[in-house]
């Protein structure tokens, strides 16, 4: 033991070599790389089921009982009045109420593009669903067209496990 | 309710990064500015402040607005954060309105930044898209302007609006902007051009879209009381109206309904117009709404002078000429080819450049709006765009701004007034 430890202080502590290095970008302003990155612990709460159905190959909206509201999406109370919904299952074919081909997008799906983006509108029912569209070349997707649903066999609790082809 | 009066503004020029100056640095570039078009008003005498900064992510610092009052020495004075996606400044204006029009202060700084140059534009995006419900939107294929592309598409549909005449708005905006020192990309540019650039999600070419920056911009607002008192300013612009409308997160949700109307409008103009569908912004019309109703504004076209609009996609400039009444819904498309938003047609919409060309630091963008369309208002463009005055209008005496967030989602229309 050193000389300088004295009553359990060390007067000559150095932090250890570091092992690992900075990435620099500029020096004039000083611009470095720095990394975030986190792992949620993610519960899909209420809205569980609706994952659930697209693991069973089953396509549920939400049916408010009091006002009569069918929604293509999971909502467990009705905007339009607040009642409780029930789940009710939805068609598996629809048409396209409008779509876009994305060549760009968020980092996360760079690699997909091109894709087709598409809202789905059911018949009976009052609001839209958005999906991908695959299965139709670039230049052929239209308003309109009538498109089914299929499922992941291989479920990845995303709501892609449910996606449209033309039907 | 007590009369507010906006005196002076500021904001840094719009860039595509700044590692120079973080946005402590950048609002207080952009206070400086304004507190020197006030002379005769000090640190001391602004009771308060309030903030506006949209992501958390971009910052990769919680609490950031605090840092910002803290640097421009208004500590313990208080202060808080706003925060509503795209309309964050927009509705940062309104909280400052709010602390003066309800006796609360008397002098109020509204100042709002972002710097979004810290990650790249597809990290960007992804961030963006985040303020899509992370559940069922943006594991589909979160992005922006592929929901702005789908709306579009659908007014193509229902109205025959043509992507020519989108790519008009581009042209105006990119060219108002030659003659505003402010902006980030000024751009003498053809419909060609426009259409010719890269496409990003169909109908939306790369030149429909504005671009994410680095920013700050900054507004003094006061009580008639502190500005007779203090003789702040001999060319005050009074607040007159203002509305915040709000829609479903999800695009998807939104159910058909009656259209929201305006006083010049009746009930017959759309007998057969399936509304909002996701062709229009009802969270914009409700905003117009009640903001004209504060101002007693009757007909927009012709009681306002100019528009100052969130034209982040040059669709949603066209969308939002309808949700704001300058012409009926279905008729926004001719409305821009007909050259009545050029600054010299009937309605000057975006003299500044808009979004499109001044660039979109987010919570800085909604102030920017208050900002020109205050220079505008009082007189002073050239001045403050180095002696180049070809975007002042002659002697304008209302203008209205307007900020929008998500897919419609929340929105936020101010009315401004000449006060002298």
């Amino acid at each position: 033991m050193a000389e300088s430890v004295k009553d359990g202080l060390n007067r000559d502590y150095k932090l250890p070599e570091i092992e690992s290095g900075t990435v620099v970008y500029n020096i004039d302003p000083l611009i470095v790389k720095y990394h975030y990155e986190i792992d949620y612990i993610h519960s899909y709460c209420q809205d569980s089921p609706w994952f659930r159905g697209l693991m069973n190959g089953q396509l549920l909206g939400s049916k408010c009982g009091k006002c009569g509201q069918v929604f293509a999406t999971p909502r467990s109370h009705c905007m339009e009045c607040g009642a409780k919904t029930e789940w009710t299952e939805l068609p598996k074919e629809g048409t396209i109420h409008t779509w876009t081909t994305c060549y760009l997008g968020s980092q996360e799906f760079l690699k997909e593009t091109p894709f087709h983006l598409i809202m789905v509108e059911f018949e009976g029912v009052n609001t839209l669903l958005l999906a991908r569209l695959l299965g139709v070349p670039v230049g052929r997707v239209e308003v309109g067209m009538k498109v089914k649903a299929r499922f992941r066999r291989l479920s990845k609790i995303s709501p892609t496990d449910v996606y449209f082809v033309p039907a | 309710m007590r009369p507010v009066y906006m005196i002076a503004g500021g904001m840094t020029k719009f860039a595509k990064a700044s590692p120079d100056k973080d946005f402590r640095y950048m609002v207080k570039e952009a206070f400086d500015y304004a507190m020197n078009d006030v002379p005769n008003l000090t640190l001391d005498m602004i009771d308060g402040s309030v903030a506006s900064y949209f992501s958390d992510h971009f910052t990769r610092q919680l609490m950031a607005a605090i840092m910002v009052h803290d640097y421009l020495g208004l500590c313990p004075k208080p202060s808080r954060r706003q925060e509503g996606g795209g309309a964050t400044g927009g509705l940062n204006f309104q909280a400052a309105w709010e602390s003066i029009a309800s006796g609360r202060l008397e002098v109020c700084l509204a100042f709002g930044f972002e710097t979004m140059s810290h990650v790249n534009t597809w990290k960007g995006n992804e961030f963006i898209a985040l303020a899509s419900d992370t559940n069922f939107d943006y594991p589909v294929g979160g992005f922006y302007s592929g929901y702005y592309a789908m709306m579009v598409r659908r007014h193509m549909h229902e109205f025959g609006t043509t992507v020519e005449q989108m790519a008009k708005v581009s042209v105006k905006n990119h060219g108002n902007a030659l003659h505003n020192p402010w902006s980030q990309y000024p751009m003498d540019i053809t419909v060609e051009d426009v259409r010719k650039s890269e496409m990003v999600a169909d109908p939306l070419t790369r030149l429909d879209i504005c671009v994410m920056s680095d920013g700050a911009a900054a507004c003094i607002l006061c009580s008639e009381e502190a500005l007779e008192k203090y003789k702040l300013t001999d060319k005050p612009v009074r607040v007159i109206g203002v509305g915040c409308g709000t829609d479903s997160m999800r695009l998807a949700d939104r159910p058909h309904g009656k259209v929201v109307l305006l006083p010049h409008e009746s009930e017959s103009d759309y007998k057969h117009l399936k509304y909002p569908g996701v062709h229009s912004f009802r969270g914009g019309r409700t905003a117009a709404k009640l903001a004209y109703q504060m101002a007693r504004i009757g007909n927009p076209l012709e009681e306002l002078d100019f528009v100052e609009l969130h034209d982040a996609y040059t669709s949603s400039e066209i969308q939002t000429y309808e949700d704001l009444g300058l012409c009926k819904y279905g008729e926004g498309g001719k409305f821009i080819e007909d050259g009545h938003t050029s600054l010299t047609g009937k309605m000057p919409v975006n003299p500044s450049g808009g979004l499109l060309a001044c660039g979109h630091p987010v919570g800085a963008t909604g102030l920017m709006q208050a900002v020109v369309a205050f220079w505008q208002l009082q007189g002073t463009m050239g001045k403050h765009c180095g002696g180049d005055a070809f975007l002042q209008l002659k002697n304008p005496k209302r203008g209205l701004i307007h900020s929008h967030a998500g897919t419609g989602t929340y929105i936020s229309c101010t009315v401004l007034e000449r006060g002298f």
